[in-house]
């Protein structure tokens, strides 16, 4: 083994780590806007909202521009490239108007799926092109994260070696890449919850997911204090007849992560993965609730099961935005009581926030 | 993936997660006294003794029937194959006289390493695996609820090689398995030796990286961490290096590596004394247990010659000496 040379300075440790840190403060968690314009279209088409960019441009808006103490829920926003350069009615640019109120701002940086031949519908993420010229240029637009979405399966014959591997190894580039450029990566290697599969199969693949992933981190010379892990729940697949409790998923989901995880990663930030919204916050404050140790922050980073209530509210009707406004303040505050185990179940929630968000194969 | 075959029952889980815990239950450690017949020689001629089955045994002896202030100090005993079936004056196997005072039985099960690739006498490759099945459920039988499996690494210019780190962990993870089967907790030992002239820094990226591969063939062998225990060298200069470092400084590096790579469900770290003088030892275990950054497992020791080296001497192979050279293992324990 040669000498080592470092990949980052002290100095780029110290600003990696305490932007990580910022992000999963105590009690604050993630929104993830980053919805591509496809996917986008069909989080309008659900409200009857024309796909169109003036659209989306105002949805994003009436989140960004919540009063400044949603910044006590939420740590961080991820956008979308067109998003990033977007600009409220007032002519202020998003990230500006993010980081105003000091959330840190996020960019997606994958590409979306390619297929990987000779497997059984298996894919890996493309994206690492020209990687590090897009993360330099982001940087300088305001954006101190960046987020790399991989996709896995649960099959009979699925995920098989080589998607393990492949995605694990991708995102390992990406997250090196990242650091370079003064951008956090967060880690995203997402278990579909397609399929009858049980809690128990979906542990089993998430440890050996987790575990490819944190051995490619290492052989990458990935600085893991400026890093953050957003996995699925370890959860049941959608179809399988077994039900499970909040307490269930807490215990399955910590245990894994207590396997897999290592201390350094401040904070692991879970998809919500076509759960309602009520579920994701009554999963993650179980989490929270739980004795097990936990040395890393559970948070949140949600995107439908953040935003469906708002969505529901606003109906792309400018009158709206006060009530949409609420929405989302409501569930911010409810993920960050969830973040610190303190999230008491009313009882009584309204339609938007107990329906499954679920699509198929979901891709965005 | 297929879909999983579990590799043990909740029972099993239950009862190798229980002997971890209490091997590093707070304020215990490990006493390695599993020298074997010729690694002893050594110490025993240091102090003028002749290495003697009888000498051999005596001085265990006097280790294991240290008074009872040593009891809340120690967790588990490691031993030799021969010292497990050897018996104190009394009649009483060493396994029971070690239980009696609340401590686990551990036994020593890699045999001779080899270089990779030599083939001969006491040359060849990994011995141990084989038969080792059979091996660990003898053991367990006659008393033992753990064992020690001691893998080395060496830094020099161009080592360890990555060939040398991945077999190593393979052989590890092997042997954890099949330990687990049997009801033994394995400790999984990766020493990096501390010979050399390579600074603190460099330590602690080959132990980052060995500790890396270690966990994953563990993972891929799909051993349960929860019923094993880890005993790593400190990150720590070489022997050689011209720098000197401080306690705390070898306390930040030793945590930040382990923190980076050894998952917060391994109940407990053992570390190996590797060489360090008994004080240099309990001194440093101390600035660990006293570094600022989280630490989510138990930190303790599993010293050999860290624990021993003073009784040793005290003894001198006269029988006489028995009861001050427990008062020394006694002493240093307590630290």
């Amino acid at each position: 083994m040669t000498h080592q040379f470092p990949a980052l300075s002290p100095e780029q440790k110290k600003a990696l780590s305490d932007i990580a840190q910022r992000i999963v403060a105590s009690g604050k968690g993630i929104l993830a806007a980053d919805e591509s314009v496809g996917t986008m279209g069909n989080r309008l088409q659900r409200i009857n909202v024309e796909n169109t960019e003036e659209n989306r441009r105002a949805f994003r808006e009436i989140l960004f521009s919540s009063d400044a103490s949603i910044n006590q829920s939420i740590g961080g926003v991820i956008l979308f490239h067109e998003t990033l350069y977007q600009k409220d009615s007032n002519g202020k640019p998003f990230p500006t108007l993010i980081k105003e109120k000091g959330i840190v701002v996020g960019i997606k940086l994958d590409k979306g799926t390619a297929p990987l031949a000779g497997t059984n519908g298996e894919t890996t993420i493309q994206g690492l092109d020209g990687l590090a010229e897009r993360c330099a240029q982001y940087k300088k637009d305001g954006a101190d994260f960046g987020k790399w979405r991989a996709v896995l399966k649960i099959t009979s014959t699925t995920p098989s070696q080589l998607a393990i591997q492949e995605n694990a190894n991708t995102l390992a580039r990406y997250a090196s890449i990242c650091q370079q450029n003064g951008l956090v990566p967060i880690v995203e290697p997402e278990i579909l919850p397609d399929g009858d599969h049980d809690l128990q199969r979906c542990q089993y693949v998430t440890e050996k997911v987790l575990a490819a992933v944190y051995k490619a981190l290492n052989d990458h010379h990935v600085y893991l204090e400026g890093t953050l892990l957003k996995p699925n729940m370890v959860m049941a697949g959608h179809s399988c007849p077994k039900k499970y409790t909040a307490q269930d998923v807490a215990i399955a989901t910590v245990t894994t992560l207590l396997r897999t995880v290592p201390a350094a990663v401040p904070g692991i930030c879970f998809l919500s993965g076509g759960q309602s919204e009520e579920e994701a916050s009554v999963n993650l404050n179980a989490m929270n609730q739980l004795s097990l140790p936990k040395p890393w922050k559970l948070t949140f980073s949600y995107g439908r099961a953040l935003q469906a209530s708002a969505l529901a509210a606003w109906v792309g009707k400018n009158e709206n935005r006060k009530a949409a406004q609420e929405a989302f303040r409501k569930r911010a505050q409810i993920n960050s009581l969830a973040c610190r185990g303190q999230y008491v179940v009313s009882g009584k929630t309204d339609t938007a926030a107990t329906q499954s968000l679920f699509t198929a194969s979901y891709t965005y | 993936m297929s879909p999983p075959v579990p590799a043990l029952t909740p029972e099993q889980k239950k009862e190798l997660a229980a002997i971890a815990q209490r091997i590093v239950a707070p304020g215990k450690g490990i006493l390695a006294a599993d020298e074997s017949t010729g690694g002893i020689a050594k110490r025993l001629s240091s102090v003028g003794a002749e290495n003697t089955e009888e000498n051999r045994r005596w001085y265990r002896q006097l280790l294991f029937t240290a008074d009872s202030r040593v009891d809340p100090c120690i967790g588990g005993v490691i031993l030799f194959h021969e010292t497990l079936y050897q018996k104190a004056d009394d009649g009483r196997p060493f396994p029971e006289v070690i239980r009696s005072k609340g401590a686990l039985v551990g036994i020593k099960v890699g045999t001779a390493r080899g270089r990779l690739g030599d083939i001969g006498d006491n040359k060849g490759t990994w011995r141990g695996l084989d038969g080792l099945m059979e091996r660990c459920a003898q053991y367990k039988k006659d008393g033992a609820d753990f064992a020690k499996w001691r893998c080395v690494l060496k830094i020099t210019e161009h080592t360890p090689t990555r060939l040398a780190v991945m077999e190593n962990a393979n052989v590890l993870a092997r042997y954890a398995s099949i330990c687990q089967q049997n009801g033994i907790v394995p400790i999984v030992e990766p020493e990096i030796l501390p010979d050399g002239d390579h600074d603190l820094k460099h330590c602690q990226y080959v132990t980052e990286k060995v500790l890396a591969a270690v966990y994953k063939a563990l993972s891929d062998h799909h051993v349960y961490l929860e019923g094993t225990l880890l005993k790593p060298n400190m990150v720590t200069r070489g022997h050689a290096c011209s720098k000197k470092y401080s306690p705390e400084e070898i306390a930040m590096a030793t945590v930040t590596a382990l923190r980076r790579t050894v998952p917060p469900a391994v109940p407990g770290i053992t570390f190996l004394s590797g060489g360090q003088s008994e004080e240099e030892a309990s001194i440093n275990l101390n600035a660990i247990n006293r570094c600022p950054l989280p630490r989510p497992w138990a930190l303790t020791f599993s010293y050999g010659r860290a624990l021993q080296a003073s009784a040793l001497r005290a003894w001198a192979g006269k029988k006489d000496n028995t009861k001050v050279a427990q008062e020394e293992y006694v002493k240093r324990a307590l630290v």
